[in-house]
């Protein structure tokens, strides 16, 4: 039984391509942006025009549309019941009855525009994490979140936790794997009995992977601090991120594109 | 020079029972040498090359390293830079998500400039042969391989002590023997002093220098040859002789006119080849 084959954490696809070439801080703003705007837009055509923009971006990235979509499968269920509840629970004009409940004409539009903020929202961080490396997004929120080490952000910090969480989830994943394939071998089955009887069954593998977890992070504090390790002061950086003239080109359409719908209004 | 002094150590148990982990330790390591550490199981060995980098600090008794003691809270920091440590298990030593940036780790710890960092990951990668690698995230990569990043890792800084706690022990024989080929390349080609702890005496045997640990004093410091000669004692210690030099021991006992403590196979060819 294998259960990870070939784990590779975040779905990050190597392309040669604009979007993959632009610095990691103007993809994470233009996410940012880009969400704000959706949930600050109040017309039709300006989500015409977002969505015309997330088209524009997904295309220049050279990505199959399917590894897009394949983000929004999971979510489907959230948005069509979003939407449904939306439709009942909104007060307003009644225009269709069904047993006891009311569809609003207000709840559509409101189901409406919540389901396609949502689909927008997932189109655009599959946008980010599809074209930037687990790496260089790192690299990127450490930056960006260092303007706010003023008010005492950890910025470095909560970028080491990310740095280690990337390399050592495939590490217990395999080591998971090793302990559910040993305690089958003595004859722990974990695909019986009832939910009580199947969480219980899974004890003995979340403990030893507990154990073998605290003694892997002791192993690798003593390494750290054996190669040099002290916080983030007077760090360098191997990746040098550079903003270069298309990365200001980028943010400026972005901006301009995001402002012009959410001041449209027809 | 690597310099223990006295040294004594207890670990704090619960218990608060003090059981010296290390008791009046003197050791000289000098620049270049190319030592190995063996000694039975707990007797103290990662205790003792834990003292090197200021890891563990001695209970009693000093520990210098290029005159910089251990002690020193800013110094220790300069100690680390010069001495590189490999542990045993391959797993539990890489941080970064990709074999450059992880040698890059300490680099970047040091706060050495981007460009120079480039030259440096190049250089400890192309010693250790992983140049085709530079890419792979850690966890795809073999054991033995593991093991030449962290060594890279180490070089990277320039180091000029490399200490190696049974860097090998969960290692195929081909990856085994590849590291050892390391080592000793960079002892030869790069100048760089060596500590080596092995339970393999078959490794310990290509060392200049033996210590042998035994409840954390050291009992025996000696070449190969004089260490092995010694097998009675060494059983004492639960410490073997390698095979080769067993097989010798036999062949003497049988009657051979040969010396008992041959140490490989080349030479024991060349003593067989007289009786032909
Ligand atoms: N963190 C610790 N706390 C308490 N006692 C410890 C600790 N680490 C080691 N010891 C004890 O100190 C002694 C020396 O241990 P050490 O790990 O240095 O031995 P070793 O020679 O490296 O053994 P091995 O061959 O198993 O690696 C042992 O008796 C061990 O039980
Ligand atoms: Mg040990």
């Amino acid at each position: 039984m294998m259960f990870f084959r070939n784990i590779t954490i975040g779905q990050y696809i190597y392309r040669d391509s604009i979007i993959h070439k632009l610095d990691p801080r103007v993809k994470i703003i233009t996410v940012i942006l880009i969400i704000t705007t959706i949930f600050l837009v109040n017309s039709w055509t300006g989500f015409f025009i977002i969505g015309f923009y997330l088209f524009i971006n997904i295309s220049l990235a050279k990505v199959h549309p399917k590894f897009v979509l394949k983000g929004i499968k999971p979510l489907l269920f959230i948005i069509s019941f979003t939407l449904l509840i939306h439709f009942f629970t909104t007060p307003g004009d009644i225009i269709y009855r069904i047993w006891i409940l009311n569809i609003t004409r207000e709840g559509i539009h409101r189901g409406l525009f919540i389901s396609v903020r949502l689909f927008y929202l997932i189109l655009s961080t599959s946008w980010l994490t599809l074209t930037t490396s687990p790496i260089a997004l790192t690299d990127g929120i450490e930056k960006l979140l260092s303007f706010l080490k003023i008010i005492r952000v950890p910025a470095h910090e909560i970028a080491m936790m990310m740095t280690i969480a990337l390399r050592f989830i495939p590490t217990l994943m395999e080591e998971t794997e090793k302990i559910i394939k040993a305690q089958i071998a003595r004859g722990a089955d974990f695909e019986s009995g009832n939910l009580v009887k199947r969480i219980q069954n899974f004890l003995p593998i979340i403990i030893p992977l507990f154990i073998n977890a605290f003694h892997r992070a002791d192993d690798l504090a003593i390494a750290m601090e054996a190669r040099c390790y002290r916080g983030g002061e007077g760090r360098t950086h191997y990746r040098q991120l550079s903003i270069n003239s298309i990365d200001h080109v980028f943010i400026i359409i972005t901006l301009f594109i995001l402002i012009v719908s959410y001041l449209w209004v027809v | 020079m690597i310099e223990f002094k006295n040294v004594t150590h207890f670990y704090n148990t619960e218990q608060n029972e003090k059981i010296a982990s290390l008791s009046g330790i003197n050791l000289k390591i000098h620049k270049g040498d190319f030592v190995a550490i063996i000694g039975a199981n707990g007797s103290g060995k990662s205790t003792l090359v834990k003292h090197i980098n200021g890891l563990l600090l001695p209970s009693k008794g000093e520990v210098l390293v290029e005159n910089l003691n251990t002690r020193d809270m800013e110094e220790v920091w300069n100690i680390r830079k010069q001495v590189g440590m490999v542990f045993q298990n391959p797993d539990n030593q890489l941080i970064a998500t990709t074999v450059e940036d992880d040698i890059a780790f300490g680099l970047e710890n040091i706060g050495i400039k981007a460009k120079e960092m480039g030259e440096r990951v190049d250089w400890a990668l192309n010693i250790v042969g992983l140049n085709g690698l530079r890419n792979s995230e850690p966890h795809l990569l073999s054991g033995g391989q593991k093991q030449r990043v962290v060594i890279a890792g180490a070089l990277a800084m320039n180091t000029s002590y490399l200490i190696l706690d049974e860097p090998t022990s969960m290692l195929d024989p081909k990856g085994r023997k590849n590291i050892l080929e390391i080592v000793k390349d960079l002892n030869k080609k790069e100048s760089i002093t060596i500590v080596y702890i092995t339970q393999f005496m078959s490794e310990a045997a290509q060392f200049d220098k033996i210590f042998v640990l035994d409840k954390g004093r050291i009992v025996l410091e000696d070449s190969p040859k004089k260490v092995f000669d010694k097998a009675e004692q060494l059983l004492g210690l639960s410490l073997e002789v390698p095979q080769i030099t067993r097989l010798a021991r036999e062949l003497v006992k049988s009657g051979l006119d040969i010396p008992g403590n041959i140490l490989n196979e080349d030479e024991m060819v060349k003593y067989l080849c007289l009786y032909i």
